[in-house]
């Protein structure tokens, strides 16, 4: 026991004084959150300018639809009719060219056409492939086939006709998502930020004090000492978990903090990531942090190098992101079955925690157990591993 | 007291270590002489336990390191071919861990790291970290953490390699001095000048097997009109003709 100490105590002092191993341990936490604040403010900004900025069409033969155009402009599209598109085609470039988003374009024969029997016709010129422009379009076409239903409600109702009789079926929607499972959506990801930042957190320690200290040539001395290479290894495990846990805790600080100061609430979702919530969160994945570090010194065991290890632990890394890909991509919902497998147990947990509902003990329970079991299982096999005469190189 | 009986050790079908067998006595300074290769180092790999040899047995004081390894390494300070120090660690918290990691009590070990600090003159670079160090000081630092249990025993694994000669100098007058004490002291090298000054006991061994023993004076007499060298020479190069 005094061993695993004054190991676990060497491992954590030699790295905190390495400044790289400190700056990418600092980094790591901080990555998250910050594409985090950057992804969701540019979303808000984007929403709140579409629907409120006035947008500026070319409209190609406005003075063929006038009442189309008024139209528009109620609805805070303003039509320039001043414009350097003189006919489809060049519209077609100038869009293609990305000079504009959209191009209103009214048929030669519009004004003869309206009010005939034939369909009076409107291009709309616009690129698919372009996705910032979609909502725009999205605009401009609502616009225009509103005008067209109106026209043509208001053409039933002069000859006699029913309007009803346009609309044998009428949908209602009823959308019982709430500000916080929608936000769970997107918050899904966090278990992801939160498990990659615990791993991180460790990576470097896990190999430093495996494959690291054999390049150094510091385990052969070590190896001689008159202690067990499993205490000896159990104390670098040690060591690793509790920088998993700080990398870990960090992350969900910067988290808070973050998600605090976003206005989540004007793109349609609520964020009750409060202290509370993080905390429990912190609970929740306390026992991933055994595993991770388990998983990586048996992988850093097994290396004959640190580049080697370092390549390994990389893969490694992406291991625990496998069950949230399936999960986020099936739409997985959290299951008793389920609650065997680590990481994925963990987000199932988290993103219940997120929606606001309420959590099962026993899935609780069963999660940090089966966790803490694989841990234990892969803590076993990095010792088997560092036991053997290869260690030594 | 080391005893090596027939020790042998192999890695795929290279024989690193082929049947050898040798004393260290207290009191005296034993070397292991060879050429690279020769299997110095596992030799003191296998005795130090982090390896395990095949067949053969060998007593460290009386310890078999195959039976009771770990109490074999509490009778044993290793300086390593290569210091292997904490680059960021100091001088003096290199030599702490591992005396705790041997087990000895705070106050003692603070006791005792203060002696070798002022025996081995370490004042100046006991508090620095071991990254700026130079060759010299690392043998210091990586002597004193080897003698922090105060071990009847001592290997050293080519422990000149690398120094200049004051360090060198140093060096030998410290092994000397921890012979006057009556420990046993084995050391292994390469080359016959380092040590013939400085060993009581010759152990040349060459592929894997020892091909001649004996203190130096004693060697000198049965090869008259030889310089030490030139019967370390030959004996090196009659044991690879017959490996061969």
């Amino acid at each position: 026991m005094r061993t695993v100490f004054t190991v676990c105590r060497k491992e954590i002092v030699d790295t905190l004084r390495d400044r790289r191993t400190l700056f990418s341990l600092l980094l790591g936490p901080l990555f998250g959150p910050i594409l985090f604040t950057a992804l969701i403010n540019l979303m808000v900004s984007r929403n709140l300018t579409s629907a409120e900025e006035v947008l500026e069409v070319p409209v190609l033969g406005a003075e063929r639809a006038p009442n189309l155009v008024a139209q528009l402009r109620a609805r805070s599209i303003e039509p320039l009719e001043k414009h350097d598109v003189d006919d489809v085609d060049e519209a077609a470039e100038l869009v293609a060219a990305g000079v504009h988003d959209v191009v209103l374009v009214v048929d030669e024969a519009f004004d003869e056409d309206f009010g005939t029997e034939r369909a009076a016709r409107v291009a709309l010129v616009f690129d698919r492939s372009k996705t910032r422009a979609g909502s725009r379009v999205a605009r401009v076409r609502g616009a225009v086939e509103a005008y067209g239903q109106q026209v043509g409600l208001l053409r039933l109702v002069a000859s006699g006709a029913d309007p009803a009789l346009l609309r044998p079926l009428v949908v209602d929607e009823l959308d019982v998502s709430t500000p916080a499972s929608r936000s769970a959506l997107m918050l899904g990801v966090l278990t992801y930020f939160l498990l990659f930042a615990t791993l991180t957190g460790g990576l470097h320690l896990a190999i430093d004090t495996t494959a690291g200290e054999r390049e150094r040539k510091s385990l052969e001395p070590l190896l001689a000492l008159p202690v067990s290479r499993a205490s000896l290894l159990v104390g670098k495990m040690t060591a690793t978990v509790c920088y998993m846990v700080a990398s870990l805790a960090l992350t969900l600080l910067a988290f808070t903090i973050a998600l605090g100061q976003l206005p989540l609430e004007q793109i349609g979702m609520s964020s009750n990531f409060g202290a509370a919530t993080a905390a429990l969160a912190f609970m929740l994945l306390l026992p991933f942090a055994p595993l991770g570090a388990a998983l990586m010194t048996a992988v850093a065991s097994f290396s004959k190098t640190y580049r080697e290890a370092q390549t390994y632990g990389t893969f490694v890394l992406l291991v625990p992101t496998l069950p949230l890909a399936f999960a986020t991509m099936l739409n997985i919902e959290p299951a008793a079955n389920l609650m065997w497998i680590p990481s994925l147990s963990q987000h199932l947990l988290i993103t219940t925690l997120i929606k606001d509902q309420p959590l099962v003990p026993s899935f609780v329970a069963v999660s940090a157990l089966s966790s803490l079991a694989f841990g234990l299982l892969l803590g076993w096999l990095a010792v088997q591993l560092y036991r053997r005469e290869a260690i030594l190189g | 007291m080391i005893e090596v009986e027939s020790l042998s050790k192999h890695f795929g079908a290279v024989r690193a270590v082929d049947g050898v067998s040798f004393e260290a006595k207290d009191g005296r300074i034993t070397g292991l002489l060879g050429p690279n290769g020769a299997g110095k180092s596992t030799c003191l790999r296998i005795l130090s336990t982090v390896l395990a040899a095949d067949t053969g047995t060998a007593r460290i004081g009386g310890i078999d390191i195959g039976e009771r390894p770990l109490d074999a390494r509490r009778a044993l300070g290793v300086l390593p071919h290569s210091s292997g120090l904490y680059q960021q660690l100091t001088g003096r918290e290199n030599i702490e861990y591992y005396g705790r990691l041997h087990g000895i009590p705070e106050d003692a070990l603070a006791r005792r790291v203060d002696a070798l600090v002022e025996r081995l003159e370490l004042g100046a670079i006991a508090n620095r970290k071991a990254k700026g160090f130079s060759q010299g000081e690392r043998t210091k630092i990586a002597l004193a953490r080897a003698l922090v249990h105060d071990p009847q025993h001592l290997l050293l694994d080519e422990p000149t390699n690398g120094l200049d000669v004051i360090a060198t100098r140093h060096l030998r007058d410290w092994l000397r001095e921890l012979r006057a004490q009556g420990r046993c002291v084995l050391l292994s090298s390469h080359v016959m000048q380092e040590v013939e000054a400085l060993v009581d006991e010759l152990v040349i061994i060459a592929a894997g097997r020892v091909t001649l023993r004996g203190a130096p004076a004693e060697l000198a007499e049965r090869f008259p009109g030889r310089s030490l060298e030139e019967i370390f020479v030959e004996a090196v190069q009659r044991s690879e003709r017959s490996a061969a």
